[in-house]
């Protein structure tokens, strides 16, 4: 009986450690489906004319998506000119001055805003900005995007602080440097490179979203001048060409996701070599 | 000082968001009253709306998701904290993590062309055929099957989730203190039982964490979740019916709604959503926080 049961529970070891390992090799899989998918697909629709021609009209093929890779361009840079000085500075005062108690409710406020569905932050950047003028703009787009880089930066900037060890504070303040200094001179450049990190990635984050943007800078089929008209993005771009009922949107959706897909990608996958790097020469 | 004024900003940012929410949902507020999240028509022409259809395809989408992606993720989460060798844990974490990159429109984009089709072909029938006649458990498989619905849009969002319970339950694992494997190894438990019964209990209040901030993603998914859950504010028992969910409706309709009433809706609809991932969160941090500091004794 009690052999049954040994053999039984070898048994079932075996069985559940070999599943655990099918499940991880499984979602990794899932990554890989993803490219191929995108690759195939993308690569059999993308050519020169995607990245230098508008949109053609409904009903006549070709054309590209020009105006969207330069709308995202313009929304991404109004993203970080307005969330990245909030963030950064933040994440200074949390590393470096903050107390205990209004520390925690910083922190914690801003674990919510991350945790906050894309969406309401559209819906938020609707009511502030759209409302008020009455119709859709690049600026309210950038609005929505600023207020999603605000807490990814804010925990990236704070972790990378803290990994500056205290003696180097400790020597430029013995030196005669007042705070403020000791942190522009001394502590900054040490984390340079994983703040800059934390910054792409957060920018390479918001790079995809669609959601916050669909009625904030809505879309536009032309160039969109200046910066308070409507204005066409990838992220939008790709959902009213995948949902649209014609064969050659679905084409052009499948090729802007691909350069889309590899954007991001390229981001995460560059910041995270660029990061063990680093990690690896200050260790040593 | 300068620091410490955009640090509150943040805190202003966020209460204007709640302000703004709140402000700008009062016409509906005041006009359905609680009987807004009971009510089941939607119906903009006549300004007449109800939240329950959107609030259940938001619930039973989010449940979907979780009951394929918390075991796949705990499993692969044991296989990486456990078994794996280091360097290769490591690795197969990055590529894990970039999943987690992936734009939510390009799962929306492969969720239309391809797992849409699969669903309607092969997955569909297959389920329909067999679960179809179980009792009680058959009527979530039977009906017309479009290949559009709350179980596809549940698959996509699985796939979606399933990294972030990875990343926090490998983590929370990875904690547990080694003696605790030795000591269930020497008394002669298998690396299974030993995993099972000791290492896992010890993290499970950190890996109920994870599945709480997955469950707060997969609530607040939009634009995948939109692209194939069919659009239709219809209650249905069965999960190959098309449905709709609040991030939907507000991507859908907010462009287009014409009446103050009908905008005020959709933002009260925004406040809720924010009120679930908001709990949600402040749950998951305070439990994943609880596992860090050795709070998740085995009782």
């Amino acid at each position: 009986m009690s052999r049954v049961l040994l053999l039984w529970r070898k048994f079932l070891n075996v069985v559940m450690l070999t599943l655990t390992g099918v499940a991880a090799f499984g979602v990794v899989a899932v990554l890989f489906l993803i490219l191929g998918y995108l690759v195939w697909n993308g690569g059999k629709s993308l050519n020169l004319n995607f990245f230098t021609q508008l949109p053609k009209p409904v009903g006549e093929t070709g054309g590209g998506m020009a105006n969207a890779i330069v709308g995202s361009l313009k929304l991404l840079l109004l993203a970080a000119l307005m969330g990245l000085p909030v963030g950064l500075m933040a994440g200074v005062y949390l590393a470096e001055f903050g107390g205990k108690t209004f520390s925690y409710v910083i922190r914690y406020t801003t674990d919510l805003l991350n945790g906050v569905p894309s969406i309401v932050i559209g819906i938020f950047a609707y009511s502030l900005v759209v409302l008020p003028v009455k119709h859709f703009s690049a600026v309210a787009g950038g609005v929505a995007l600023g207020m999603m880089v605000v807490p990814i930066t804010v925990r990236s900037t704070e972790e990378f602080l803290r990994a500056v060890p205290g003696s180097l504070r400790e020597g430029a303040m013995a030196l005669g440097a007042s705070k403020w200094r000791t942190i522009a001179t001394v502590v900054l450049p040490a984390a340079k490179g994983g703040i800059i990190t934390g910054v792409l990635l957060a920018l390479a984050r918001v790079a995809g979203e669609t959601a916050p943007l669909l009625f904030t800078a809505f879309s536009n089929r032309f160039w969109s001048p200046g910066w308070s008209q409507p204005i066409a993005s990838l992220p939008v771009m790709i959902y009213t060409y995948a949902i649209a009922p014609y064969d050659d949107w679905h084409r052009q959706a499948w090729a802007a996701g691909l350069v889309l897909l590899a954007l991001v990608l390229v981001a995460n996958i560059g910041t995270r070599i660029v990061l063990s790097r680093g990690g690896a020469s200050r260790s040593a | 000082m300068l620091t410490l004024t955009f640090a509150a900003g943040i805190l202003l940012l966020t209460s204007m968001l709640v302000y703004e929410l709140w402000m700008n949902s009062h016409l509906s507020r005041a006009k359905f009253g609680w009987m807004f999240f009971w009510t089941r028509t939607w119906d903009p022409i006549f300004d007449n709306f109800g939240a329950a259809p959107f609030i259940y395809g938001t619930l039973v989408t989010s449940i979907v998701s979780l009951v394929i992606a918390v075991p796949l993720g705990l499993a692969a989460a044991i296989f990486l904290s456990e078994l794996a060798p280091r360097r290769m844990s490591d690795t197969i974490s990055f590529l894990i993590d970039l999943l987690a990159a992936v734009p939510s429109v390009i799962y929306g984009l492969l969720g239309i062309f391809i797992i849409v089709p699969l669903m309607r072909t092969t997955v569909g029938p297959l389920l329909i055929g067999s679960l179809g006649h179980v009792p009680l458990l058959g009527q979530f498989f039977k009906g017309p099957n479009y290949g559009v619905g709350f179980l596809t849009a549940g698959v996509v969002l699985a796939i979606m989730v399933v990294p972030f319970i990875i990343s926090v339950s490998r983590e929370v694992l990875l904690t547990v203190p080694r003696e605790q494997r030795e000591a269930a190894l020497a008394l002669g438990a298998t690396r299974w039982e030993a995993t099972w019964k000791v290492v896992v209990p010890w993290a499970r209040t950190g890996i109920l964490g994870s599945v709480f901030l997955a469950l707060a993603r997969a609530l607040g998914e939009t634009m995948a979740v939109t692209m194939v859950i069919g659009n239709d504010p219809k209650i249905s028992a069965s999960l190959f019916a098309p449905g709709y969910t609040i991030a939907a409706v507000i991507a859908n309709e907010f462009t287009e709604a014409t009446g103050d009433l009908y905008l005020s809706a959709l933002i009260e609809l925004g406040l809720v959503l924010f009120l679930m991932t908001f709990i949600l969160n402040g749950l998951a941090r305070l439990l994943i926080v609880a596992t860090d500091r050795g709070g998740g004794h085995p009782s």
